[in-house]
This record gives C-alpha cells, structure tokens and sequence, in this order.
C-alpha cells in the first residue's frame, strides 16, 4: 500500500431502507438515508462528519464498519472490497476497524465487568496475549485514564465520561488502525467533553490511529478534525481542510450551520448576520429533486431544482456540491458549475 | 448545540474522575444482582413469603420423616376414629387430637395433616417441574423470535397466540381420559404427574416466551450488542454472553410468579377428578373429596389453605423479587 492510497475509501455508498406495507410486505417506498457519497480517509487523520439528526451520518458511520450492508456503491478498507463481504471473512478485518458509540449507558453490558467488557475483543477474536488478557486490559484502563483497580467493576459504578473511556478502551483493545467515533462525546456533560476530545487527539498521536469522527457539534468537529465532510440529506455537500471550511464555507448549508454556532461574545454576536433557514429538512422518503437543499436554500433558482449540482472541487482540495457556491474564488456561472461534473 | 468548548488546557491534568480510582489494593464492584438481593433484604414482605416458600420446600423434601413423626401413613384407615353410624369422625372439631393434628378424614378416618404434607410434594413437584419446561421452551422460543425477528418472530408470535388461545383446560381433561396406565417407563400416578408436568409445562410457555422476546427485542437494539458485533462476534456468543445475562432477572422473577399459577393449575385438574388419581393424596383431590361433607368444615379448610397459603407466599415472594431486580416497574 502506497503512502497516497487512502485507508478507507468509499465510492458512491447508498443505503435504503425499504417501507413496506401490507400482508405480504410489497414495497412502497425507501428511505434514501445514504444516497451515494464518496470519501476517502488516509492515515493517520482525521475527517470530520457533521450534519443534522437524520441526515444520514449515523447511518455513514454504521456501513463504513458493516454493520449495516449497503444497497449500492463501494467501501474499500486497506486495498480491500468489504461493501458485501459475509460478516465470517469481515470477523478478521475487524481487529484493524473498530467503533467508539455514541451512548455510553446503552454501550456497555451492564451485567459485565470492566475486565469481561474491555477484555471482550480478545475473546471474541481469539487473540492472545503475553501477560494475559487481565494485564492487557489493565494497561488500556490505564492508557485511557482509569485505573487498573477498575477491573472487577461494573459500568453503573461509573461516571457517564468515565464509562465512555471504558468504551474508548474496548475500542483500541485490538490496537485498531481506523475508528469511527459516531457522536462520542455527545451524549456527555460540557465540561467531560473536553476530556474525552483531547483523550481521543492524545491516543491518535500516541497509536497513530485514523478517525472518522460523526458529530453534530461544530465546535468539536472543528477541534479535533483535520477534514471535514457536511452532510444534508443522505449526501454530501462539502468537504474541504477544516481551516478553509470554516473560514471560507461554499455551501450555504455550511454557511447557514456554521452561522448557527453560538457566539459567547455579545459584541461579536451583534454585528453577526445569522441565516435562518426556513422550514424543516424535507423527508428522506420523498427527497427534493436535484439539489436537495433547494427547498431550504436562498440563493435557490431554476436550475437547481432540475440539475443535481456534482461534488465538485474547487481550490485545493475544498469540494461543494453548488451551482451557486458561497466565498468562490471567481464566481463560476450555474453552466460551468454544471458542466464539471 | 451546546456552548464553546474550552478545549485548550492540558487534558493531562483536568481528570477529576480518576481521583475516584483510589490506591492500592482492588476494588471488587457490586453487580446488579448483588445490589438486586440487598434490596430484596430490606422487604420485609417479600422475605416472609421467601421464608414460607423454604418451608413448604423443606416440608415436601422431609415429608416422609415428617409424617413418620408426627401422623399415620398417608393411605391408612382409621376405621376407629369414625362413628360407623353417621360415617363422620368421632371426635371433636374433625376428630383432631395430638394423635390427629388436623383431624380424621369422614368415612375412612385418613389423618389429614399426613395427606396434606404428602400432598405438597406432589403440588410442588408438578407447580417447579411444570415451569422449569415452559421457562426453557418460552426461554429458547423468545429468544429465537425476539433476536431473529422477521418472519422467524412471526411464526413464534402466531404459535404464542395460538397457545394462548386454546382451551388448555377442556384440552387437559380430554387428554386425562386417554392417558395410559404405562408408558415411558411410568406406570399409574408416576406417568400421569409426568404427563401433567409436561402438559402444564408445555400450555404456559407463551407467558415467559412474551417475557422474554419483549426483553430481547430491547436489548437487540442496545448498543453493547452493535459493540460484540463490530468486534466480529458470532451470534451464539451475543445471545449467551450479551442478551442472556440480561434476561436471567425477568426469568427468575416471572418463573417464580408461574409457579403457583401452576400449582392452582394442578389443584384445578385434580379437583376435577382428571389430575393426579385417588388414592394418591393431593390438595386438588381433597378438595374435591371435601366438597360431598360440606358440613364438616375442618376437611375443606385444611387442603384450601393448603392452596392458598402456597400460592399467596410465592406471589409475595416473586413481587418482592420483581422489585429488586427492576425498581423502575412500579
């Protein structure tokens, strides 16, 4: 594998759940909860996936690691296909992918210990280990700020930050090489966010790990992600280097979520021009044609409610999904913009 | 969208969690079921019906010695405590003395409180047995329907309603009527407290079989077990090592609060005359004994608060654990 290639690569993944109806389940509809996206991550960074409840980012995170099948497209883990791989050949790929979850009350068995929940993944994969999997496990407790004594405890004896570190310890007890975080920190108070972030930054330093980091918090999206892909809809409408997306959003999604971010200086708040946008997300039962966010957009004309707008790049690396793109270099016309893709 | 986080001071020093860690020697955690039988200390009630329910158990182990010591054998007749003019008993209040703690039954003077103690190992035996195969078949089915779902939970969820729909008691009286006097090796009241076991057994699955597929159906979505799967876990182990620790409560607690369901179950068909067959004592059968010496109120008391006492000390019992294991369920 070539220094370039990237870790994780997806190609147009789609997930639709089906609606069904009736006696003999005839199929009336699909959710489109992910409608054809594609992203790369390489190693040893970050990406950042931000959208709002529903947008299909859960449901991102949950293909990437199969725990779900897509209906279309393809993910490739280090060189490999395992869009449709049976979970039986997935069981050894899974060591090198692993998950941190979002509830940390509902993420762990309550009826087993911290040694039982965090020594799980040895077992499950027949791993062994030098010292023994108490020992083991004893030193991830300790890599991720608890303390060894822990072992023979139960979660309920645990704070909810504590409880994620449990969970984060799970998750690295097979030394993976990618994690997918889907909302780690938000079912957390303020003030344990902060830790729980810089833990998850110290331990990707310190094991060279790879995240795909889910959340719908700007500002923790912001701090740890060295990318970071918007969501709205099922599909992707910007991605770009964290630096220029939130200082130069082209997407006016983007521009509208980024405007949303509490400001705690009442000055600066002031002279703010906050984007409210009008109405709900429409359902993914029945999306908008073409540019899905027209319904909600103001810059919305014609063409985008008949020409769906490509993901298309536009300065180094930044790429939207517009006809009429936000903070652009030079102003591309709605056909230039078109013809790209 | 919550406030600005202040991300930038040294994670390194703001973990006020680990202070709770402590030092030195390891703590050993309290598990849910510890916690579960410390709450269940503390109901006074419950522990009264537990301790009725130890009794009742003791007293069917022991009932042999225990009729040895303090009455006659179960079948014999006393042909002297009756008055051969009425057919009653003799004496007293029923015919009860030291000899004869709870009295004498009419017509051939058995000691009733020998037939009663005889008569709980026969009510316990078919009430245990009897929930011990529906909590394995409701156990096994429920979890089958409530993990797999689909149209394996389909075809469970239609068996339960039917289940619970048929006429188990007209069903269980037909089937008394034709079971042999041998078979599996059983002959007489050995086979037919078999065949109870298993048709009571086999009739009440579906209550624990609900239970337990509702439990699962829950704890399918919880996300320790999308956790186990994301780590490459087979099924077997989810449902053994994730779902079935979790429904080991539920389970106990409902299978305490069959039992007697079960035990009434029995009492009902031998009442009837279609469970355990005379002269074998049962509490059912005395009962139904009784019913023909309304005037002697001793010989109906004595096996109906039998009945009563048993299956009011596991109600009390199996509410009392419902309480412990799941406080939320008031």
């Amino acid at each position: 594998m070539s220094e370039n290639e990237p870790l994780l690569s997806v190609q147009n993944m789609e997930k639709h759940f089906p609606v069904t109806k009736g006696l003999f389940k005839r199929q009336v509809g699909a959710v489109k909860a992910v409608d054809g996206i594609s992203f790369e991550v390489f190693k040893g960074e970050t990406l950042g996936l931000v959208g709002e409840s529903g947008c299909g980012k859960s449901t991102t995170g949950r293909l990437v690691t199969r725990l779900l099948e897509p209906t279309a497209g393809k993910i490739v883990f280090e060189g490999e296909d395992i869009s449709h791989m049976s979970q039986g050949r997935l069981r050894p790929l899974r060591r090198d992918m692993q998950m941190i979850f979002q509830d940390p009350y509902s993420s762990l068995n309550p009826r087993h210990t911290v040694g039982a929940i965090v020594g799980a993944p040895f077992r499950i994969q027949g791993v062994k280990t030098e010292n023994g999997v108490k020992k083991a496990v004893q030193d991830i407790l300790e890599l991720v700020g608890l303390s060894p004594e822990h072992y023979n405890r139960y979660p309920h004896e645990f704070s909810g930050g504590q409880r994620q570190r449990i969970g984060i310890a799970r998750t690295l007890a097979l030394k993976p090489k990618l994690i997918i975080a889907d909302e780690p920190v938000s079912a957390l108070d303020v003030s344990i966010q902060a830790q729980v972030v810089n833990l998850l930054e110290d331990l990707q330093k310190e094991l060279d790990l790879t995240y795909v980091v889910i959340a719908h918090d700007l500002s923790v999206v912001r701090h740890i992600s060295d990318r970071v892909a918007v969501m709205y809809l099922g599909k992707i409408v910007e991605i770009a280097d964290r630096k220029r997306l939130y200082s130069a959003p082209m997407h006016p999604y983007t521009n509208a979520l980024m405007s949303a971010v509490p400001v705690p200086d009442p000055k600066v708040r002031r002279d703010r021009e906050r984007i409210r946008l009008k109405g709900d997300v429409p359902s993914p039962l029945n999306p908008p044609p073409a540019c899905r966010f027209h319904t909600r957009c103001w810059k919305a004309q014609e063409i985008c409610k008949k020409v769906e707008p490509p993901l298309a790049e536009m300065v180094g690396g930044h790429q939207v999904a517009c006809h009429f793109p936000e903070n652009a270099p030079e102003v591309p016309t709605a056909e230039s913009a078109a013809k790209t893709g | 969208m919550t406030a600005p986080l202040d991300v930038s001071g040294s994670a390194a020093e703001a973990h006020p969690e680990s202070v709770l860690a402590g030092a030195g020697k390891a703590i050993q955690g309290r598990s849910l079921t510890r916690i579960a039988w410390m709450r269940l200390r503390r109901d006074k009630v419950a522990l009264a019906g537990g301790g009725v329910v130890v009794l009742l158990i003791l007293v069917a182990i022991f009932s042999t010695p225990i009729i040895a010591a303090f009455g006659h054998p179960p079948l014999e007749f006393h042909q002297d405590q009756i008055d051969p003019a009425t057919l009653l008993p003799k004496g007293s209040f029923g015919g009860m003395s030291a000899e004869y703690l709870l009295g004498v039954e009419p017509v051939n003077g058995r000691d009733i409180f020998s037939r009663i103690v005889a008569g709980a190992w026969i009510s316990l035996l078919i009430g245990f047995l009897a929930t011990v195969v529906s909590v394995i078949i409701g156990t096994v089915l429920g979890v089958i329907a409530g993990y797999f779902g689909g149209w394996v939970d389909q075809v469970i969820g239609r068996l339960m309603d039917v289940f619970l729909a048929f006429p188990l008691l007209v069903f269980a009286i037909a089937l008394a009527g034709v079971i042999p006097d041998q078979g599996f090796g059983l002959e007489g009241n050995g086979l037919r407290i078999a065949m109870l076991i298993f048709i009571i057994g086999f009739f009440s699955w579906p209550s624990i079989g609900r239970i337990v597929r509702g439990q699962t159906l829950s704890l399918r979505e919880r996300e320790f077990v999308d956790a186990a799967k994301s780590l490459g876990a087979r099924h077997g182990y989810i449902i053994f090592r994730e779902v079935l620790p979790n429904l080991m409560a539920p389970i106990l607690v409902y299978a305490t609060l069959l039992i007697p369901t079960n035990i009434l179950f029995e009492a009902s068909l031998s009442f009837l005359g279609v469970g355990i067959n005379p002269p074998t004592p049962t509490w059912g059968g005395m009962l139904s004994e009784a019913v023909r010496f309304y005037t002697l109120p001793h010989f109906v008391i004595f096996p109906g608060l039998a009945i009563f006492i048993t299956v009011l000390a596991f109600n009390l019992f199996g509410d009392g654990l419902r309480d412990a294991f799941d406080p939320r369920a008031h």
